[in-house]
């Protein structure tokens, strides 16, 4: 009805019309341009010169490629590594990017299958064409994918420690390799509690049938004794056959390296066994923070971890890392050792890329070697010549509430060493 | 490895490994029963199992939680609580899915096989939405952790008798109500001749709901007493639903005394074995044994004489 038609005008009080105002609101927000951080607009490095190798770079983006497993039995694991990587990528792009240019993400699901892990990064590589992908957990996923890599010259990120044995132009392991990692832990534990008997059990894969032995060899080596060495598939639930074996050799120590899944039945199964960890020494180099949630602190308390980070380390970096953590994913987060090293990969991928004054990864894989990231909530990393970390390791003790105490941490930086020679 | 231990506790040990086949038994007993009622009384086959059973896990935790924060003084006794509401919880997803997917599909069973393997990818999925990811840790009261010393050098954990008590419990009464009830009477009938079975009288939709429900229930308690000994995670039923229906064909697919049958050998096998050699070789060999003896005697182990 006519009457009910409003007077735009009228109601205006006779301003201009609705889309003129708007405008002239837009160009009165001009000037505010001028508060934007240099960086995002300023481009002191034109794309053709970061970029000759057509990746998807624009004059005000870069993509990155995370690949991970948010769905299947991996998921438990992997979670933390996206957040992680997601809060590295979120801090940088406050600070105005790489070279000036936002951080876009796409994200793939590696689904816990490695065959789709080798699919999805060649997805990213050819049709994405990022300039580089965080990812993979499991070495099973690393093999999958490393060929991919390879063919495409794409650069990963690699944040889980893992058992050595490899190297590769495309890779920076961000996590420790299995010298770094079990070498000084067996020497912690044989000197602070006299130990001469171990007993191995892992899962059966790769990752803890190589640390076995390289464990193995270093027991050896010094004149104790592998009273046990025993595998199980991965997901396998009864563990009581096997913790029956453990009461009838009554080891020193229990060296687990069991994951996933089965990690839960083992911590439970062995303590309804009456093994109590306070007592029985148990050194594992597969539970971290993420996994207790699972375990449940009662369950764990008192056994030894070695890793090179935890939650609980006393710095001014992990303090503020902690904090933003909690802050983006919630205050119930639990941060484990592979979820540091995947906040790692985005910053060493940054100031490689700011040194190299290039996104082509010919460019970054010579420039790494030598990056030093004083920022990590770990402490101190450097990159080596062989694409791995420089870092500490550390010894912790499980406590009923989720967190570890420190107990020993090394001196000084091990220089990892993929390849020992007197251990393969 | 037996040197150095006196008889004594040479005893102790392969007492101690005893008890741990039996608690094996008991737990593939617990997971295969639900699925050989299914599978075997109402031939559909239920990919989903191990998720119904990582519902009644889930209920646990739930029901753990909601105690310890409103009435901690019944923790010790929320087990049994949590149990009750697993089968109920699970029973009456089972029935829903019964209603809405499973009684168009009962002569097809390839397609019973791939629509609850979809169910189970959307159980797995809900799963993630609601509880997250990550797995979660389910409490226990203090009574069900650490072991009874039944003797000086023999260890067994209070869990395991739990979880072997629970299974005989179940059995019982399972049987009771297959064999010695009226409604057990008509499940039977049904299986045997629908058609009959509907033209004596007896209502086979409602009696097909009623199993499918018991079915599920039962796998919904399995999966509360195995947040004592495994993880609770949106696909921690993938874990379990292998081994169930191993047990289940091998024992003959229409016979839970096959089914019991069927679970004492295998779990005896896999303990012993992995005693003697390491895991994963136990568990290779058990495997080719199963398969060897299927190919011989494809119908399992026991065999009710059915007339077609």
């Amino acid at each position: 009805m006519s009457s009910d038609k409003i007077d735009a005008d009228k109601l205006t009080g006779g301003l201009p019309s609705p889309l003129r105002r708007k405008l002239l609101l837009g160009m009165a927000a001009l000037p505010a341009i001028g508060l934007l951080p240099r960086g995002a607009l300023a481009q002191a490095l034109p794309t053709d010169a970061v970029n000759t190798t057509k990746l998807a770079v624009t004059d005000s983006t870069v993509k990155v490629g995370i690949l991970h497993s948010t769905t299947g039995t991996m998921a438990i694991s992997e979670t933390g590594s996206v957040q992680a990587e997601k809060l590295a990528i979120a801090q940088i792009n406050e600070m105005g990017g790489v070279l000036g240019r936002k951080i876009e993400v796409i994200q793939e699901d590696g689904a816990s299958d490695w065959p789709t892990f080798a699919e999805k990064a060649r997805k990213l590589l050819v049709e994405d064409k990022v300039a580089a992908v965080f990812g993979c957990w499991t070495s099973a996923s690393r093999k999958a994918v490393l060929p991919v890599f390879e063919q495409y010259n794409g650069m990963l990120y690699y944040p889980t420690f893992y058992e050595g044995l490899e190297q590769s132009k495309n890779v920076i392991y961000t996590g420790q390799e299995a010298t770094q990692q079990i070498l000084a832990g067996l020497d912690w534990v044989t000197k602070e509690k006299g130990a001469k008997t171990f007993f191995l059990i892992g899962s059966d894969y790769i990752w803890p049938r190589t640390s076995n032995k390289i464990a193995r060899k270093h027991i050896e080596m010094h004149g104790q004794k592998v009273v046990g060495e025993e595998y199980f598939p991965l997901g396998h639930t009864q563990f009581n056959s096997v913790i029956n074996k453990i009461k009838l050799t009554k080891p020193d120590v229990i060296y687990a390296s069991v994951v996933g899944g089965s990690n839960v039945a083992f911590y439970k199964q062995l303590k309804a066994a009456g093994i109590d960890l306070n007592k029985q020494t148990l050194m594992t180099i597969s539970v971290t923070e993420d996994e207790m949630l699972g375990i449940g602190g009662e369950n764990i308390a008192g056994a030894y971890a070695c890793m090179k980070y935890f939650q609980s380390l006393k710095n001014p970096n992990n303090e503020k890392f902690v904090a933003a953590f909690k802050k983006m994913w919630g205050g119930e987060s639990v941060i484990g050792d592979v979820t540091q090293a995947g906040y790692l990969g985005p910053w060493l991928w940054k100031l490689t890329a700011e040194k190299a004054k290039s996104f082509d990864i010919d460019k970054i894989a010579a420039a790494s070697a030598g990056i030093e990231f004083t920022g990590a909530p770990e402490g101190y990393v450097r990159i080596h010549e062989n694409h791995h970390l420089w870092s500490k390791t550390r010894v912790g003790r499980a406590r009923t509430d989720g967190q570890f105490d420190v107990v020993f941490e090394t001196a000084d930086l091990i220089e990892p060493n993929p390849f020992p020679k007197g251990y393969q | 490895m037996f040197e150095g231990y006196s008889l004594a506790e040479l005893g102790s040990i392969f007492a101690m490994q005893g008890f741990a086949g039996l608690i094996l038994f008991s737990v593939f007993v617990l997971m295969a029963l639900g699925l050989a009622i299914i599978f075997g009384q109402m031939g559909v086959i239920n990919m989903a199992h191990g998720e119904f059973m990582i519902l009644g896990a889930y209920v646990t935790y739930l029901c753990s939680n909601f105690i310890s924060s409103t009435a901690p003084a019944l923790f010790p006794a929320y087990f049994f609580i949590a149990m009750a509401l697993a089968f109920l919880a699970s029973g009456a997803l089972g029935m829903l899915v019964e209603w809405a997917m499973i009684r168009f599909l009962y002569r097809r069973p390839l397609d019973t096989l791939l629509a609850t393997w979809g169910l189970s990818l959307i159980l797995q999925q809900i799963f993630r939405s609601v509880f997250g990811a990550r797995e979660v840790g389910v409490v226990l009261p203090d009574w069900l952790m650490g072991s009874v010393a039944v003797t000086d050098t023999i260890e067994v954990p209070i869990n395991g008798l739990f979880v072997m008590g629970l299974t005989i419990a179940i059995t019982i009464v399972i049987y009771a109500v297959m064999f010695r009830s009226r409604w057990g009477q008509g499940v039977r009938a049904v299986m045997q001749n629908r058609v009959m079975a509907g033209a004596v009288g007896i209502n086979t939709e409602k009696v097909d709901r009623y199993t499918f429900g018991l079915g599920c229930g039962i796998a919904g308690v399995a999966g509360s007493a195995f947040t004592m000994v495994g993880s609770t995670g949106p696909t921690s039923g993938q874990l379990y639903i292998v081994d169930t229906f191993l047990v289940v064909v091998f024992g003959g697919a229409q016979s839970l005394i096959g089914t019991i049958a069927s679970a004492f050998t295998i779990s005896q096998a896999q303990s012993t074995m992995e005693f003697f050699l390491s895991g994963s070789t136990a568990k290779v060999l058990t495997l080719l044994t199963v398969v060897v003896i299927l190919m011989l005697r494809p119908q399992g182990l026991f065999v009710l004489k059915v007339r077609r």
